[in-house]
């Protein structure tokens, strides 16, 4: 079969606009599926507020936390631990988008999705984007519980972590989207659960402060030293106070850069892992 | 060369394997702009690879695919434009409405939320469920489900629709009503269908036949054509005959080997 000579004209091609529709439209739907899941969001709610009430509570007897940047007196322990609550927040959400990644790709909606004509490295960003969006929707929400509970950061506290939620968010968003692409089904969720939720908040900064772990145990201060999820915590703690840490931007950036890649990568279908698996629905589906 | 020259879908020398598994074996075959052609298998036959492998789910490592002359390896998007598709599975969100589901599919295709309600309750009208456009889909039967997915696929206007097993699940008033309405696509509006299935009679007299077996191409032609190469009386002796005919091909070569 001899190949044709010309290609019929595809309709003119995307437009900057029409990224813009297809980003809005995406974020749309991922904001009614949430509003759709209200038990979602109570969950999303209720499991740093458990941590706030109870644990907190009980620890700040127990865990004095002198004076450290970027706090300038003695702090609650309820106020130390909040923007981890805030990370930990963003944590289940990304691991939750990328249940509902793999969900979809069962599913089939992932197909949809992958079918747009646009380029797929836009379409995994604007799916990591519309998860970041619905993550703030719950942060602001428990910022706005916690307040009454005298976790009260400056005002413009509020406004200025709004791009470190933003850059913390798409870090975990991709990690979890990196880790949909690995997960052959549903039920592995658990496994994520223990081995990826559980060792990143309780190996990072979101409970103690890195300088009192490095007393008791080096080792586990070098660990927590090493999980991108200290940094995200410490960008926001910073943040919410209007400071930057730079270290934990960088940081943070970067691990962004790499998970992001990694995941267009694997959803590549020329290199990916799902080329190699055999693709959405199990392998040689007839 | 004129632009109805160019084949609507144009497969050539495609194979594709799951490890050691041979899903296609040299797959050549093309449809014309405006043809009904159905792509004729038995479960597990490659009819759903072969639908991955165009929509690029996953990457074909030999052979060409050409969506009106777009290489999909080396030019997905223009080729994707002109592809609707609708998967074997249900792919609608159940939780939306049917309007909002359209409206995401719009948006994944650049459409403005506007033009794309506009043409989604055009397409509704002419399915006959432009009332239920409100509605969750979870509300909505088996049958209006498929041709919601139908009307999502021609809402960007392609000119070739992908169709996988779309009257699977369906009873008969279900499974006739989408057929005839994709045959008068095809005729009225040129639209370019393939439509795999294992569903003899859903070959049409007009129906251009491509017969998958065991992943390889036993028969292509217009129906009647096929019929008559393989010697039968009808369609569905034909497609008895090929399959069993290359059945024992494959038997005897076995007896060899061993």
């Amino acid at each position: 079969m001899s190949a044709p000579t010309a290609a019929i004209d595809a309709p003119s091609p995307p437009r900057p606009a029409a990224y813009l529709v297809c980003l809005r439209g995406i974020v749309w739907r991922e904001g009614l599926r949430f509003l759709h899941q209200r038990e979602r969001f109570v969950a999303a709610l209720v499991r740093p507020l458990v941590w706030l009430f109870i644990f907190a509570a009980g620890f700040r007897s127990v865990l004095g936390v002198s004076i450290a940047p970027p706090y300038e007196t003695y702090v609650l322990y309820e106020v130390y631990i909040a923007p981890g609550l805030v990370a930990m927040v963003q944590l289940f959400n990304g691991m939750q988008s990328s249940l509902s990644m793999v969900y979809d790709r069962e599913m089939g909606s992932m197909r949809t999705l992958l079918i747009s004509p646009f380029p797929r490295w836009f379409l995994l960003t604007a799916k990591l984007l519309a998860g970041v969006a619905v993550s703030l929707l719950q942060v602001y929400v428990f910022f706005a519980i916690a307040w009454f509970w005298d976790v009260r950061p400056p005002p413009l506290g509020y406004f200025a972590v709004l791009p470190a939620l933003i850059i913390s968010g798409m870090m975990l968003g991709a990690l979890g989207m990196l880790l949909s692409s690995a997960i052959k089904q549903l039920e592995n969720f658990a496994g994520i659960m223990n081995f990826v939720i559980f060792p990143m908040f309780f190996a990072s900064s979101a409970l103690y402060p890195l300088w009192r772990l490095a007393e008791t145990s080096p080792l586990l201060h070098d660990i927590c030293a090493f999980n991108p999820f200290t940094y995200a915590v410490e960008l926001i703690r910073f943040a919410l106070y209007g400071q930057v840490n730079w270290t934990a931007l960088g940081v943070v950036a970067a691990c962004t850069a790499v998970f992001l890649g990694a995941a267009i990568r694997a959803y590549d279908p020329a290199k990916g892992l799902i080329a190699r698996r055999g693709g959405p629905g199990g392998p040689g589906r007839g | 060369m004129t632009a109805t020259a160019i084949p609507a879908l144009e497969i050539d020398s495609l194979s594709h394997a799951f490890g050691a598994r041979q899903a296609l074996d040299q797959v050549t075959c093309a449809i014309a702009p405006s043809q009904h052609c159905v792509l004729l298998g038995l479960n597990g036959a490659g009819k759903t690879t072969l639908f991955s492998l165009i929509t690029r789910l996953y990457d074909n490592a030999s052979g060409h695919i050409r969506v009106f002359g777009h290489d999909v390896r080396c030019q997905p998007r223009p080729a994707l434009r002109h592809l609707g598709v609708v998967f074997q599975q249900r792919t609608l969100d159940l939780d939306l409405s049917v309007l909002q589901n359209l409206i995401y599919h719009g948006a994944l295709h650049g459409l403005p939320a506007g033009q794309a309600k506009r043409r989604a309750e055009e397409e509704l009208t002419r399915l006959g469920l432009v009332e239920r456009a409100g509605d969750k889909v979870r509300k909505l039967s088996g049958g209006q489900m498929r041709r919601v997915e139908i009307a999502r696929a021609l809402l960007h206007r392609p000119r070739l629709l992908l169709l996988d097993e779309p009257t699977a699940g369906l009873d008969m008033d279900s499974r006739q009503a989408i057929m005839d309405h994709v045959q008068h696509l095809c005729r009225d509006q040129g639209l370019a269908v393939l439509w795999a299935t294992h569903l003899i009679d859903e070959v049409l007299p007009s129906s251009q036949v491509v017969v998958l077996h065991l992943g390889r191409v036993l028969a292509q032609g217009a129906r009647d054509e096929v019929i008559a190469a393989a010697g039968a009386g009808d369609i569905r002796e034909a497609f008895l005959k090929l399959t069993r005919d290359s059945c024992a091909t494959v038997a005897t070569g076995e007896a060899t080997q061993a």
